[in-house]
Order: structure tokens, then sequence, then C-alpha cells
């Protein structure tokens, strides 16, 4: 599978939680996909994903899901150690690992060769690290949506991508309805 | 009262709840303030655009957020600034420490402190420069003033405010 595979899978356990996702083509699939007043679509800022669902989590009770890519985990690395020391068990960070960056051309990225993001998270002191397959991404989010314990999944899946449109909406819109879904 | 309760005083005043920090030498007694206070979530950075995501998220969440952070920072930042805190239109106060001005022993320091307010005039942030302590008087009217208008503010502090470096 490919991302927007994974995507479109998950996208009905996506549809009930408030849901960062990832600037470029993540942003742009889940927003064709399913449009949804509890998504945050980042429009720039590559690597902070992780970092505002964290803030997000920290500073309210709803279950936050951040959705990364393995290059945008690389590209803010020490975003595990401050996941790691303060932990929100309503926070779940998705990386969608397909060893590229495909919002770029599916340039490789080292997590596709000897680096394994999963042994950093854990070296990096995140308890809950589970390594998945993509036809497994929906049960296992499910299993940590469920479990109410900070979870960090990366879900091993095929680059490539599909052609789609960039997102029109104004920034101030996307995070004013976004601020009306986490306090409905 | 020392200048650092006065300072984390005025965050707390303001509904600050949540503050990121990044050290340095100069805002060792502020940070030390405001990882001891019960009403504020201190939440250390590894990078100060990491720090800039989690105050994104912290605002969206409901909680007024606000970073601390060395002037070397500004040169990590700009994109964050621009693209996230700007783009989405979300306040932030960041308190700086401004390494590089009178009294500063590490001469690479001042090649940041050159284009600091350069840099935070071409990005149209408000910036305010304590210089003596008595500058710190409008700590509050500043933090009332960025959450009224939903911008990213510079407070920048030099070793002057400070009270120097003590023996060098």
């Amino acid at each position: 599978m490919i991302r927007s595979e994974i995507l479109r899978e998950i996208a009905p356990i996506l549809r009930d939680q408030l849901v960062v996702c990832n600037i470029g083509l993540p942003s742009q699939e889940l927003h064709m996909i399913d449009d949804q007043p509890s998504n945050f679509y980042m429009l720039g800022t590559m690597g902070l994903s992780s970092s505002i669902g964290l803030g997000l989590a920290l500073s309210q009770d709803k279950t936050v899901i951040s959705i990364d890519g393995d290059g945008s985990v690389l590209t803010n690395l020490g975003t595990l150690p401050t996941i790691a020391n303060n932990v929100a068990d309503n926070f779940i960070l998705l990386i969608i690992d397909n060893g590229s960056y495909g919002s770029t051309g599916d340039q490789p990225t080292y997590a596709g060769k000897k680096t394994k993001l999963e042994a950093v998270a854990s070296a990096c002191g995140c308890e809950n690290v589970v390594t998945c397959q993509d036809v497994d991404t929906g049960k296992v989010l499910q299993a940590a949506i469920d479990s109410k314990k900070m979870t960090i999944i990366v879900s091993k899946c095929d680059s490539g991508n599909i052609k789609l449109p960039v997102i029109t909406m104004d920034p101030v819109e996307i995070r004013a309805r976004f601020m009306t879904a986490v306090t409905s | 009262m020392s200048i650092s309760s006065k300072i984390v005083d005025d965050f707390v005043a303001n509904g600050v709840e949540f503050i990121t920090t990044v050290p340095c030498k100069q805002l060792a007694g502020v940070i030390e303030e405001v990882e001891a206070r019960p009403e504020i979530f201190h939440i250390p950075s590894n990078k100060e655009d990491e720090g800039m995501g989690l105050c994104a998220g912290a605002f969206m969440g409901g909680k007024r957020p606000a970073i601390i952070m060395q002037n070397t920072a500004i040169g990590v930042t700009i994109n964050t600034l621009a693209t996230l805190t700007q783009y989405y239109r979300m306040p932030l106060p960041m308190l700086i420490s401004y390494r590089g001005e009178l009294r500063e022993p590490v001469a690479c320091q001042v090649e940041m402190a050159v284009h600091t307010k350069a840099l935070l005039n071409q990005l149209n942030i408000p910036t305010y420069h304590f210089h003596q302590e008595s500058d710190a008087d409008e700590l509050d009217a500043i933090l009332k003033y960025t959450f009224m208008c939903n911008k990213p503010v510079a407070i920048l502090t030099d070793a002057s405010f400070w009270g120097g470096y003590g023996d060098q």
C-alpha cells in the first residue's frame, strides 16, 4: 500500500479524533479523502506535526493523532525525546514510513536505509512503540486509541503518490474551525 | 522581589500556562522560576522551532503559550514564525536573551546580535528591548498586546538588563 491508500483505509477512524496532519501530500490526501473540521492541515513547517500534536494533547483531554512521515520525523528528530519525557496518554504519533520524501519526488530517506525510527523512538525513551505493516495500520491505530496510552506507531508502506490539488483553504479558517472542533 | 519572579508573575497574571524553553546562561534564573511555578506547564524543547510547534498546539488546545530562548534562535525559527505562527495567526510571546550586546564576553555572539533586530523587523514582529530593570514594567502590557493581536512578539533582554555576566 502507499500512503494515500492507508489514509483512505483509516479515514473512518480518524474522523472522530483530532488530527494534526503533516505538510504536503499527506494533508492534501486527507483533505481530499475526508475533509473534517477536526483535521489541522499543515501548510508549512516540515517536521512539526508531532510537536503541534503533543502541545495540543498536553493542553486538553481529547485524543490527538499526529500523522507524520519518516522524512518529517528525521527533520525534527529532537521531537522524540520531548515526547518520551512529557507523556500525554491522549497522544498518538502515527509515522507513515515509506522510506522516501514523497512530496518532493520520492527521494530516499535514511529511514529507508539503515535508520530504524522505531528503534530511535525506543532509545529516546518512548514506551509504547508499535511497528506494523501498512495493511494493519487501522487495527493498530484503533488499539492505540482504545489503550489510552501514548503510542508511537511506525507503519511501513510503499512509496508512491497520487495526483491531487493543493489545499486552498485559508490557514486562519483551518485553525479557527479546528479550534471549534477542539472545544465542541 | 527578583526580576525573574516579577517576569514570571506577569506571565501567570496574563494566563500563560504553557511555557517552552531552550536554555541560555542569561535566562537560567527565569527558567528556574518557570519550572517552580505550579500554574505553568514547563516543557523544555531541544530546538526552538520544535518549541514553537508545541506552543501552536497548546494555543489550539486552549492554553496561552510562551517561549523563552536565545536570540540565535531567530536564525533557526524564521520559517516557523512565517509559515506557522504568523500564517495561522497565533499569539506567541517570545522572551529572548539578547546575547552579543554590551558586556558580552563571547565574540561569536555578536555575529547574530547584529542581525537580530533586522530579522525581527523584516518579519514585521513587534519588538521590545529591555535594557534596564525598570523596562520590565512594560511586560504586562506587552503580554496583553500579544494576546490581543494574535502575533508573535519579541522581548529582547540584554546583558545589562540581567545585571551583566558577573566575573568573566
